[in-house]
Protein backbone atom coordinates (compact mmCIF):
# COMPACT_ATOMS: atom_id res chain seq x y z
CA UNK A 1 0.00 0.00 0.00
CA UNK A 2 2.15 2.97 -1.27
CA UNK A 3 -0.91 5.15 -1.81
CA UNK A 4 -2.46 6.98 1.50
CA UNK A 5 -5.69 5.25 1.97
CA UNK A 6 -7.50 8.77 1.60
CA UNK A 7 -6.81 8.55 -2.35
CA UNK A 8 -7.48 4.93 -2.98
CA UNK A 9 -10.33 4.78 -5.67
CA UNK A 10 -12.53 1.89 -5.35
CA UNK A 11 -11.29 0.36 -8.88
CA UNK A 12 -7.82 -0.20 -7.10
CA UNK A 13 -9.19 -2.29 -4.82
CA UNK A 14 -7.52 -5.72 -4.87
CA UNK A 15 -10.49 -8.96 -4.92
CA UNK A 16 -12.75 -9.47 -2.06
CA UNK A 17 -10.58 -6.15 -0.65
CA UNK A 18 -7.64 -9.19 0.44
CA UNK A 19 -4.19 -7.28 1.51
CA UNK A 20 -2.43 -9.10 -0.69
CA UNK A 21 1.21 -7.61 -0.04
CA UNK A 22 2.19 -9.86 2.97
CA UNK A 23 3.07 -8.09 6.19
CA UNK A 24 1.94 -4.88 4.62
CA UNK A 25 1.04 -3.74 7.75
CA UNK A 26 4.42 -2.71 8.78
CA UNK A 27 3.81 0.62 6.42
CA UNK A 28 0.69 2.09 9.06
CA UNK A 29 1.91 4.31 11.54
CA UNK A 30 0.66 3.26 14.47
CA UNK A 31 2.70 5.70 15.94
CA UNK A 32 0.39 8.83 14.97
CA UNK A 33 -2.29 7.58 17.51
CA UNK A 34 0.14 8.53 20.29
CA UNK A 35 -0.52 11.12 23.17
CA UNK A 36 1.77 9.68 26.01
CA UNK A 37 5.56 8.66 24.97
CA UNK A 38 7.50 5.86 27.06
CA UNK A 39 10.72 7.10 28.14
CA UNK A 40 13.23 4.42 29.62
CA UNK A 41 15.32 5.10 32.64
CA UNK A 42 18.75 2.98 32.18
CA UNK A 43 19.81 3.42 35.66
CA UNK A 44 16.51 1.25 36.96
CA UNK A 45 16.58 -1.15 33.86
CA UNK A 46 17.87 -4.69 34.80
CA UNK A 47 17.30 -5.99 30.97
CA UNK A 48 14.74 -8.96 32.05
CA UNK A 49 12.74 -7.57 28.11
CA UNK A 50 9.33 -7.98 30.36
CA UNK A 51 8.75 -4.56 28.39
CA UNK A 52 9.82 -6.36 24.65
CA UNK A 53 6.99 -9.16 25.58
CA UNK A 54 4.33 -7.16 26.74
CA UNK A 55 3.87 -4.66 24.07
CA UNK A 56 0.97 -5.43 21.69
CA UNK A 57 2.58 -3.63 18.44
CA UNK A 58 6.10 -4.93 18.59
CA UNK A 59 7.50 -1.77 18.42
CA UNK A 60 9.84 -2.69 21.49
CA UNK A 61 13.38 -3.61 20.17
CA UNK A 62 17.00 -4.36 21.84
CA UNK A 63 19.16 -1.60 21.45
CA UNK A 64 23.58 -1.64 22.72
CA UNK A 65 23.80 -3.18 25.93
CA UNK A 66 20.98 -4.96 25.86
CA UNK A 67 18.86 -2.51 27.23
CA UNK A 68 15.18 -1.95 25.70
CA UNK A 69 13.68 1.08 23.56
CA UNK A 70 10.63 1.93 21.67
CA UNK A 71 10.37 2.28 17.68
CA UNK A 72 8.15 5.67 17.56
CA UNK A 73 7.05 4.98 13.94
CA UNK A 74 4.62 2.15 15.83
CA UNK A 75 4.27 2.64 19.92
CA UNK A 76 0.92 4.00 20.09
CA UNK A 77 1.53 4.81 23.94
CA UNK A 78 -0.43 2.26 25.02
CA UNK A 79 1.25 2.57 28.36
CA UNK A 80 1.34 -1.38 28.36
CA UNK A 81 5.87 -0.86 29.28
CA UNK A 82 5.17 1.61 32.05
CA UNK A 83 2.72 -0.89 33.84
CA UNK A 84 4.54 -4.05 33.06
CA UNK A 85 7.44 -2.86 33.65
CA UNK A 86 8.57 -4.35 37.55
CA UNK A 87 11.71 -1.97 38.29
CA UNK A 88 9.77 0.94 37.53
CA UNK A 89 12.23 2.15 34.43
CA UNK A 90 9.49 3.18 32.28
CA UNK A 91 8.03 6.46 32.40
CA UNK A 92 4.69 7.62 30.28
CA UNK A 93 5.40 11.34 29.47
CA UNK A 94 3.13 13.41 27.64
CA UNK A 95 3.68 14.21 23.41
CA UNK A 96 4.51 17.82 22.51
CA UNK B 1 -28.23 -37.18 -23.71
CA UNK B 2 -29.09 -38.52 -20.15
CA UNK B 3 -32.30 -40.46 -19.29
CA UNK B 4 -35.15 -38.83 -18.05
CA UNK B 5 -35.94 -41.07 -14.66
CA UNK B 6 -38.69 -40.54 -12.07
CA UNK B 7 -36.35 -39.10 -8.35
CA UNK B 8 -37.52 -36.92 -5.16
CA UNK B 9 -35.77 -33.51 -6.67
CA UNK B 10 -33.42 -33.54 -3.42
CA UNK B 11 -31.72 -36.75 -4.78
CA UNK B 12 -31.72 -35.07 -7.95
CA UNK B 13 -29.57 -31.89 -6.09
CA UNK B 14 -27.02 -33.68 -4.26
CA UNK B 15 -26.80 -35.82 -8.12
CA UNK B 16 -25.73 -32.68 -9.61
CA UNK B 17 -23.32 -32.00 -6.95
CA UNK B 18 -21.75 -34.67 -7.96
CA UNK B 19 -21.79 -34.45 -11.58
CA UNK B 20 -20.32 -30.79 -10.59
CA UNK B 21 -17.38 -32.96 -8.94
CA UNK B 22 -17.76 -30.39 -5.59
CA UNK B 23 -14.48 -31.41 -4.14
CA UNK B 24 -15.92 -29.70 -0.54
CA UNK B 25 -19.20 -30.20 1.65
CA UNK B 26 -20.01 -28.69 4.84
CA UNK B 27 -23.85 -28.50 6.46
CA UNK B 28 -25.82 -29.26 8.88
CA UNK B 29 -29.43 -31.16 8.39
CA UNK B 30 -32.50 -29.22 8.34
CA UNK B 31 -35.78 -29.70 7.23
CA UNK B 32 -36.60 -29.84 4.58
CA UNK B 33 -33.28 -29.52 3.13
CA UNK B 34 -32.09 -32.57 4.90
CA UNK B 35 -32.40 -35.22 2.20
CA UNK B 36 -29.77 -33.10 0.09
CA UNK B 37 -27.48 -33.84 2.66
CA UNK B 38 -28.02 -37.34 3.52
CA UNK B 39 -27.41 -38.64 0.13
CA UNK B 40 -24.11 -36.12 -0.63
CA UNK B 41 -22.70 -37.71 2.83
CA UNK B 42 -23.60 -41.42 1.43
CA UNK B 43 -21.98 -40.23 -2.46
CA UNK B 44 -19.07 -39.45 -0.52
CA UNK B 45 -18.99 -42.14 1.87
CA UNK B 46 -19.54 -45.02 -0.60
CA UNK B 47 -16.72 -43.51 -3.03
CA UNK B 48 -19.21 -42.04 -5.80
CA UNK B 49 -17.92 -38.34 -5.15
CA UNK B 50 -14.23 -37.38 -4.28
CA UNK B 51 -15.09 -34.56 -2.01
CA UNK B 52 -14.64 -34.17 1.60
CA UNK B 53 -17.43 -34.25 3.45
CA UNK B 54 -17.08 -32.02 6.78
CA UNK B 55 -19.98 -32.78 9.65
CA UNK B 56 -19.97 -29.45 11.82
CA UNK B 57 -22.53 -28.92 14.65
CA UNK B 58 -24.71 -25.68 13.68
CA UNK B 59 -24.99 -23.85 10.39
CA UNK B 60 -22.64 -21.13 11.36
CA UNK B 61 -19.98 -23.67 11.39
CA UNK B 62 -21.22 -24.88 7.70
CA UNK B 63 -20.52 -21.68 6.57
CA UNK B 64 -17.53 -21.13 8.04
CA UNK B 65 -16.11 -24.09 7.00
CA UNK B 66 -17.23 -23.61 3.57
CA UNK B 67 -15.13 -19.99 3.98
CA UNK B 68 -12.00 -21.31 4.49
CA UNK B 69 -12.69 -24.74 1.88
CA UNK B 70 -13.20 -21.94 -1.04
CA UNK B 71 -10.79 -19.42 -0.01
CA UNK B 72 -7.81 -22.56 -0.49
CA UNK B 73 -9.21 -23.32 -3.96
CA UNK B 74 -12.19 -25.78 -3.53
CA UNK B 75 -15.34 -25.97 -5.13
CA UNK B 76 -17.22 -25.66 -2.49
CA UNK B 77 -21.19 -26.68 -1.98
CA UNK B 78 -23.28 -26.61 1.40
CA UNK B 79 -27.33 -26.36 1.85
CA UNK B 80 -29.55 -25.14 4.71
CA UNK B 81 -32.90 -23.60 5.34
CA UNK B 82 -35.31 -21.32 7.12
CA UNK B 83 -33.70 -21.13 11.15
CA UNK B 84 -30.56 -22.82 9.75
CA UNK B 85 -29.40 -20.01 7.40
CA UNK B 86 -30.59 -17.57 10.26
CA UNK B 87 -28.12 -19.13 12.53
CA UNK B 88 -25.49 -19.02 8.98
CA UNK B 89 -26.26 -15.40 9.06
CA UNK B 90 -23.41 -13.66 9.94
CA UNK B 91 -21.03 -15.74 7.74
CA UNK B 92 -23.66 -15.05 4.91
CA UNK B 93 -22.65 -11.43 4.44
CA UNK B 94 -18.89 -12.48 4.65
CA UNK B 95 -19.11 -15.19 1.74
CA UNK B 96 -19.35 -12.21 -1.29
CA UNK B 97 -17.72 -9.46 0.52
CA UNK B 98 -14.68 -12.37 0.17
CA UNK B 99 -15.43 -13.21 -3.19
CA UNK B 100 -15.87 -16.74 -2.47
CA UNK B 101 -17.58 -18.89 -4.94
CA UNK B 102 -19.44 -20.93 -3.01
CA UNK B 103 -22.91 -22.51 -4.44
CA UNK B 104 -25.59 -22.82 -1.96
CA UNK B 105 -29.16 -24.37 -1.83
CA UNK B 106 -32.05 -23.06 0.15
CA UNK B 107 -34.57 -24.92 0.54
CA UNK B 108 -36.96 -22.51 1.20
CA UNK B 109 -38.80 -22.21 4.74
CA UNK B 110 -41.08 -19.85 6.63
CA UNK B 111 -39.10 -18.27 10.08
CA UNK B 112 -40.27 -18.95 12.84
CA UNK B 113 -42.08 -18.28 15.25
CA UNK B 114 -44.47 -19.92 15.46
CA UNK B 115 -42.47 -23.08 14.21
CA UNK B 116 -43.35 -24.03 10.87
CA UNK B 117 -41.23 -25.90 8.52
CA UNK B 118 -43.10 -25.42 5.72
CA UNK B 119 -42.55 -23.41 2.38
CA UNK B 120 -42.40 -19.90 2.13
CA UNK B 121 -39.84 -17.23 1.25
CA UNK B 122 -39.48 -15.68 4.47
CA UNK B 123 -35.86 -17.46 4.72
CA UNK B 124 -34.57 -15.52 1.83
CA UNK B 125 -36.18 -12.28 1.99
CA UNK B 126 -34.56 -11.48 5.18
CA UNK B 127 -30.87 -12.33 3.53
CA UNK B 128 -31.72 -10.47 0.23
CA UNK B 129 -29.29 -7.73 0.96
CA UNK B 130 -26.41 -10.51 1.84
CA UNK B 131 -25.09 -9.93 -2.00
CA UNK B 132 -24.98 -13.45 -2.96
CA UNK B 133 -26.10 -13.77 -6.66
CA UNK B 134 -30.16 -15.27 -6.14
CA UNK B 135 -32.23 -17.43 -8.12
CA UNK B 136 -35.09 -19.22 -7.96
CA UNK B 137 -36.29 -22.57 -9.78
CA UNK B 138 -39.56 -23.76 -10.22
CA UNK B 139 -39.25 -27.50 -10.50
CA UNK B 140 -36.90 -29.85 -9.84
CA UNK B 141 -35.39 -29.94 -13.24
CA UNK B 142 -34.69 -26.78 -12.95
CA UNK B 143 -32.87 -27.07 -9.53
CA UNK B 144 -30.62 -29.79 -11.32
CA UNK B 145 -29.38 -27.60 -13.87
CA UNK B 146 -28.62 -24.78 -12.20
CA UNK B 147 -26.56 -26.54 -10.00
CA UNK B 148 -24.16 -26.68 -12.91
CA UNK B 149 -25.08 -23.56 -13.72
CA UNK B 150 -24.19 -22.05 -10.60
CA UNK B 151 -20.60 -23.27 -10.32
CA UNK B 152 -20.45 -22.12 -14.05
CA UNK B 153 -21.08 -18.53 -13.27
CA UNK B 154 -19.85 -18.12 -9.28
CA UNK B 155 -15.99 -19.44 -10.65
CA UNK B 156 -16.12 -17.21 -13.61
CA UNK B 157 -12.81 -15.06 -12.71
CA UNK B 158 -15.29 -12.01 -14.27
CA UNK B 159 -18.04 -12.94 -11.65
CA UNK B 160 -16.56 -14.35 -8.44
CA UNK B 161 -19.37 -14.60 -6.51
CA UNK B 162 -21.92 -17.21 -4.82
CA UNK B 163 -24.62 -17.84 -5.81
CA UNK B 164 -27.57 -19.07 -4.07
CA UNK B 165 -30.40 -21.59 -5.42
CA UNK B 166 -34.07 -20.40 -3.66
CA UNK B 167 -35.84 -24.09 -4.12
CA UNK B 168 -39.34 -24.35 -2.31
CA UNK B 169 -38.53 -26.64 0.35
CA UNK B 170 -41.48 -29.83 0.16
CA UNK B 171 -43.18 -28.62 -3.34
CA UNK B 172 -40.17 -28.80 -4.90
CA UNK B 173 -37.59 -30.84 -2.37
CA UNK B 174 -39.93 -33.92 -1.53
CA UNK B 175 -41.55 -34.30 -4.76
CA UNK B 176 -40.77 -36.84 -7.54
CA UNK B 177 -40.46 -35.55 -11.04
CA UNK B 178 -38.94 -36.79 -13.82
CA UNK B 179 -35.43 -35.38 -13.72
CA UNK B 180 -32.35 -35.91 -16.74
CA UNK B 181 -29.40 -35.80 -15.41
CA UNK B 182 -26.93 -35.17 -18.20
CA UNK B 183 -23.87 -37.80 -18.56
CA UNK B 184 -20.45 -36.58 -16.74
CA UNK B 185 -18.38 -36.12 -19.80
CA UNK B 186 -21.12 -33.67 -20.64
CA UNK B 187 -21.10 -31.80 -17.40
CA UNK B 188 -17.37 -32.02 -17.21
CA UNK B 189 -16.87 -30.06 -20.78
CA UNK B 190 -19.56 -27.22 -19.84
CA UNK B 191 -17.36 -27.08 -16.03
CA UNK B 192 -13.77 -27.29 -16.19
CA UNK B 193 -12.19 -27.68 -12.29
CA UNK B 194 -12.25 -24.55 -10.68
CA UNK B 195 -8.89 -22.54 -11.41
CA UNK B 196 -9.51 -19.85 -8.74
CA UNK B 197 -7.77 -16.17 -9.44
CA UNK B 198 -6.75 -15.74 -5.81
CA UNK B 199 -6.32 -18.01 -2.77
CA UNK B 200 -4.65 -18.84 0.52
CA UNK B 201 -1.24 -20.46 -0.58
CA UNK B 202 1.70 -20.47 1.83
CA UNK B 203 3.70 -19.70 -1.51
CA UNK B 204 2.17 -16.58 -2.33
CA UNK B 205 0.78 -15.31 1.53
CA UNK B 206 -2.63 -12.75 0.89
CA UNK B 207 -5.01 -12.05 4.05
CA UNK B 208 -8.76 -12.16 3.19
CA UNK B 209 -11.33 -10.31 5.34
CA UNK B 210 -9.07 -7.94 7.02
CA UNK B 211 -10.25 -4.86 8.76
CA UNK B 212 -10.81 -1.73 6.62
CA UNK B 213 -10.59 1.78 8.11
CA UNK B 214 -13.09 3.85 7.35
CA UNK B 215 -11.05 5.76 4.61
CA UNK B 216 -11.53 2.32 2.76
CA UNK B 217 -14.39 0.78 3.85
CA UNK B 218 -16.45 2.84 1.57
CA UNK B 219 -14.46 2.03 -1.59
CA UNK B 220 -14.88 -1.87 -0.45
CA UNK B 221 -18.45 -1.74 -0.68
CA UNK B 222 -18.65 0.03 -4.00
CA UNK B 223 -16.30 -2.93 -5.81
CA UNK B 224 -18.76 -5.05 -3.77
CA UNK B 225 -21.65 -3.73 -5.54
CA UNK B 226 -19.98 -3.15 -8.50
CA UNK B 227 -19.22 -7.17 -8.59
CA UNK B 228 -22.41 -7.61 -8.54
CA UNK B 229 -24.01 -5.47 -11.02
CA UNK B 230 -21.03 -6.44 -13.50
CA UNK B 231 -22.01 -10.09 -13.93
CA UNK B 232 -24.86 -10.10 -15.07
CA UNK B 233 -23.42 -10.49 -18.57
CA UNK B 234 -22.05 -13.58 -17.52
CA UNK B 235 -24.58 -15.03 -16.01
CA UNK B 236 -26.79 -14.60 -19.27
CA UNK B 237 -23.58 -16.22 -21.47
CA UNK B 238 -23.40 -18.74 -18.64
CA UNK B 239 -27.31 -19.55 -19.35
CA UNK B 240 -26.80 -19.90 -22.93
CA UNK B 241 -23.34 -21.75 -22.67
CA UNK B 242 -25.87 -24.43 -20.47
CA UNK B 243 -28.29 -24.15 -23.08
CA UNK B 244 -26.27 -25.50 -25.88
CA UNK B 245 -25.23 -27.94 -23.76
CA UNK B 246 -28.19 -29.33 -22.26
CA UNK B 247 -30.55 -27.98 -24.48
CA UNK B 248 -32.31 -25.88 -22.08
CA UNK B 249 -32.22 -22.81 -22.03
CA UNK B 250 -33.13 -20.22 -19.32
CA UNK B 251 -33.39 -16.31 -18.87
CA UNK B 252 -33.62 -13.90 -16.19
CA UNK B 253 -37.63 -13.31 -16.25
CA UNK B 254 -39.24 -16.35 -18.29
CA UNK B 255 -42.60 -15.30 -19.84
CA UNK B 256 -45.76 -17.05 -20.34
CA UNK B 257 -48.45 -16.41 -22.59
CA UNK B 258 -47.66 -12.61 -21.62
CA UNK B 259 -47.39 -10.67 -25.09
CA UNK B 260 -50.35 -8.03 -25.37
CA UNK B 261 -51.60 -8.41 -21.74
CA UNK B 262 -52.66 -5.87 -19.86
CA UNK B 263 -52.78 -8.41 -16.64
CA UNK B 264 -49.63 -10.16 -15.39
CA UNK B 265 -49.03 -12.06 -12.64
CA UNK B 266 -45.48 -11.57 -11.34
CA UNK B 267 -44.36 -14.65 -9.18
CA UNK B 268 -40.86 -16.50 -7.89
CA UNK B 269 -40.51 -20.27 -7.75
CA UNK B 270 -42.72 -22.56 -7.85
CA UNK B 271 -45.95 -21.01 -7.30
CA UNK B 272 -45.38 -20.00 -11.50
CA UNK B 273 -46.34 -23.34 -12.23
CA UNK B 274 -49.81 -23.18 -10.42
CA UNK B 275 -50.04 -19.63 -12.23
CA UNK B 276 -49.78 -21.35 -15.53
CA UNK B 277 -52.13 -23.75 -14.72
CA UNK B 278 -54.87 -20.87 -13.59
CA UNK B 279 -54.02 -18.78 -16.97
CA UNK B 280 -54.71 -21.97 -19.51
CA UNK B 281 -57.92 -22.96 -16.93
CA UNK B 282 -58.94 -18.76 -17.37
CA UNK B 283 -58.41 -18.46 -20.74
CA UNK B 284 -60.83 -20.61 -21.52
CA UNK B 285 -63.35 -18.37 -19.63
CA UNK B 286 -62.35 -15.51 -22.17
CA UNK B 287 -60.14 -13.98 -19.07
CA UNK B 288 -56.55 -12.58 -20.51
CA UNK B 289 -54.07 -12.67 -17.94
CA UNK B 290 -50.32 -13.99 -18.63
CA UNK B 291 -47.63 -14.52 -15.99
CA UNK B 292 -44.01 -12.57 -15.55
CA UNK B 293 -41.56 -15.31 -13.82
CA UNK B 294 -38.68 -13.79 -11.91
CA UNK B 295 -35.97 -16.20 -11.93
CA UNK B 296 -32.90 -14.02 -11.35
CA UNK B 297 -33.57 -11.43 -7.97
CA UNK B 298 -30.28 -10.40 -7.44
CA UNK B 299 -28.64 -8.80 -9.63
CA UNK B 300 -32.39 -7.41 -10.43
CA UNK B 301 -32.49 -7.69 -14.05
CA UNK B 302 -34.34 -4.47 -14.59
CA UNK B 303 -34.56 -3.75 -18.66
CA UNK B 304 -35.44 -7.36 -19.32
CA UNK B 305 -38.61 -6.55 -16.97
CA UNK B 306 -39.65 -3.95 -18.02
CA UNK B 307 -39.12 -5.23 -21.37
CA UNK B 308 -41.56 -7.85 -20.35
CA UNK B 309 -44.08 -5.83 -19.12
CA UNK B 310 -44.27 -2.94 -21.17
CA UNK B 311 -47.69 -3.66 -22.66
CA UNK B 312 -49.62 -4.31 -19.09
CA UNK B 313 -52.21 -2.50 -17.26
CA UNK B 314 -51.77 -4.22 -14.03
CA UNK B 315 -49.53 -6.55 -12.42
CA UNK B 316 -50.26 -8.51 -9.43
CA UNK B 317 -47.44 -9.68 -7.40
CA UNK B 318 -47.05 -12.40 -5.46
CA UNK B 319 -45.80 -12.27 -2.02
CA UNK B 320 -44.72 -14.92 0.02
CA UNK B 321 -43.12 -13.26 2.84
CA UNK B 322 -44.09 -10.18 5.10
CA UNK B 323 -42.22 -6.53 5.46
CA UNK B 324 -43.73 -6.05 8.65
CA UNK B 325 -44.23 -2.04 8.90
CA UNK B 326 -43.58 -1.79 5.11
CA UNK B 327 -45.24 -1.00 2.34
CA UNK B 328 -45.94 -4.37 0.83
CA UNK B 329 -44.52 -7.65 0.44
CA UNK B 330 -40.54 -7.37 -1.12
CA UNK B 331 -41.65 -8.35 -4.40
CA UNK B 332 -43.77 -5.89 -4.53
CA UNK B 333 -41.86 -3.09 -3.52
CA UNK B 334 -39.04 -4.03 -5.32
CA UNK B 335 -41.51 -4.03 -8.29
CA UNK B 336 -42.40 -0.40 -7.79
CA UNK B 337 -39.13 0.68 -7.05
CA UNK B 338 -38.21 -0.41 -10.58
CA UNK B 339 -41.09 1.16 -12.33
CA UNK B 340 -41.15 4.24 -10.72
CA UNK B 341 -39.35 6.53 -13.43
CA UNK B 342 -41.49 4.65 -16.00
CA UNK B 343 -44.29 6.66 -18.07
CA UNK B 344 -47.43 4.80 -18.42
CA UNK B 345 -46.91 3.07 -14.88
CA UNK B 346 -49.16 -0.08 -14.55
CA UNK B 347 -50.58 -0.40 -11.47
CA UNK B 348 -48.98 -2.79 -9.32
CA UNK B 349 -51.10 -4.96 -6.94
CA UNK B 350 -49.58 -6.92 -4.11
CA UNK B 351 -50.89 -10.30 -2.47
CA UNK B 352 -49.42 -11.87 0.17
CA UNK B 353 -50.30 -15.72 0.27
CA UNK B 354 -48.47 -18.89 0.32
CA UNK B 355 -46.97 -18.75 3.71
CA UNK B 356 -46.22 -21.55 4.89
CA UNK B 357 -46.99 -23.82 3.05
CA UNK B 358 -51.06 -23.02 2.84
CA UNK B 359 -51.63 -23.55 -0.80
CA UNK B 360 -52.58 -21.45 -3.55
CA UNK B 361 -54.94 -23.23 -6.04
CA UNK B 362 -55.76 -22.04 -9.56
CA UNK B 363 -58.99 -20.80 -8.54
CA UNK B 364 -56.92 -18.31 -6.16
CA UNK B 365 -55.42 -16.87 -8.66
CA UNK B 366 -58.61 -16.42 -10.52
CA UNK B 367 -60.01 -14.92 -7.27
CA UNK B 368 -56.71 -12.44 -7.47
CA UNK B 369 -57.68 -11.49 -10.73
CA UNK B 370 -61.20 -10.16 -9.76
CA UNK B 371 -60.00 -8.45 -6.64
CA UNK B 372 -57.12 -6.65 -8.34
CA UNK B 373 -59.91 -5.13 -11.04
CA UNK B 374 -61.67 -4.14 -8.39
CA UNK B 375 -59.37 -2.46 -6.20
CA UNK B 376 -57.62 -0.62 -9.70
CA UNK B 377 -61.25 0.67 -10.60
CA UNK B 378 -61.90 1.75 -6.66
CA UNK B 379 -58.02 3.30 -6.72
CA UNK B 380 -56.99 1.40 -3.85
CA UNK B 381 -54.33 -0.69 -5.28
CA UNK B 382 -51.68 0.66 -3.56
CA UNK B 383 -53.27 -1.09 -0.12
CA UNK B 384 -51.98 -4.93 -0.19
CA UNK B 385 -53.70 -7.73 1.20
CA UNK B 386 -52.89 -11.00 2.87
CA UNK B 387 -54.94 -13.23 0.27
CA UNK B 388 -57.20 -16.09 2.46
CA UNK B 389 -56.52 -14.30 5.83
CA UNK B 390 -59.68 -15.29 8.00
CA UNK B 391 -61.11 -12.21 9.50
S1 LIG C 1 3.62 2.45 25.11
FE1 LIG C 1 2.57 0.62 24.36
S2 LIG C 1 3.03 0.62 22.19
FE2 LIG C 1 4.51 2.01 23.10
S3 LIG C 1 6.24 0.75 23.52
FE3 LIG C 1 5.03 0.76 25.39
S4 LIG C 1 3.77 -1.05 25.20
FE4 LIG C 1 4.58 -0.65 23.17
S1 LIG D 1 10.66 -4.34 31.65
FE1 LIG D 1 11.77 -2.66 32.65
S2 LIG D 1 13.49 -3.63 33.57
FE2 LIG D 1 12.74 -5.10 32.11
S3 LIG D 1 13.84 -4.67 30.23
FE3 LIG D 1 12.02 -3.46 30.11
S4 LIG D 1 12.60 -1.47 30.98
FE4 LIG D 1 14.16 -2.94 31.58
Amino acid sequence: MTKPEKEISWKEIPIGAASIEPGNAMEYRTGDWRSMRPVWDKNRCVKCGVCFIFCPDAAIHKVEDDYFEADLFYCKGCGICARECITGAIKMVEEE
Amino acid sequence: MGKRVGMEVSIGAAEAVKLARAECIAAYPITPQTHIVEHLSELVNNGELDAEFIPVESEHSAMSVCCGCSAVGARTFTCTSSQGMALMNEILFIVPAMRLPIVMILANRSLSSPLSIWNDHSDIMSIRDTGWIQLFAENGQEVVDHVLFAFKVAENPNVLLPVMINMDGFILSHVIEPIELPDQDVVDKFLPPYNPVQRLHPDHPITMGAFAIPDLFTETKKAQEEAIKSSFPYIIKAWDELGNTIGRYYNPIEKYKSEGKKILFITMGSFGETVMTAIDMMEEKGIDVGLIRIRLWRPFPEKEFLDAIKDADILIVIDRAITFGGMAGPVTTEIRSVLYHEENMPAVVGFICGLAGRDVTPKDYERMVEIAKEKVKKGKEKEYEIYGVRE
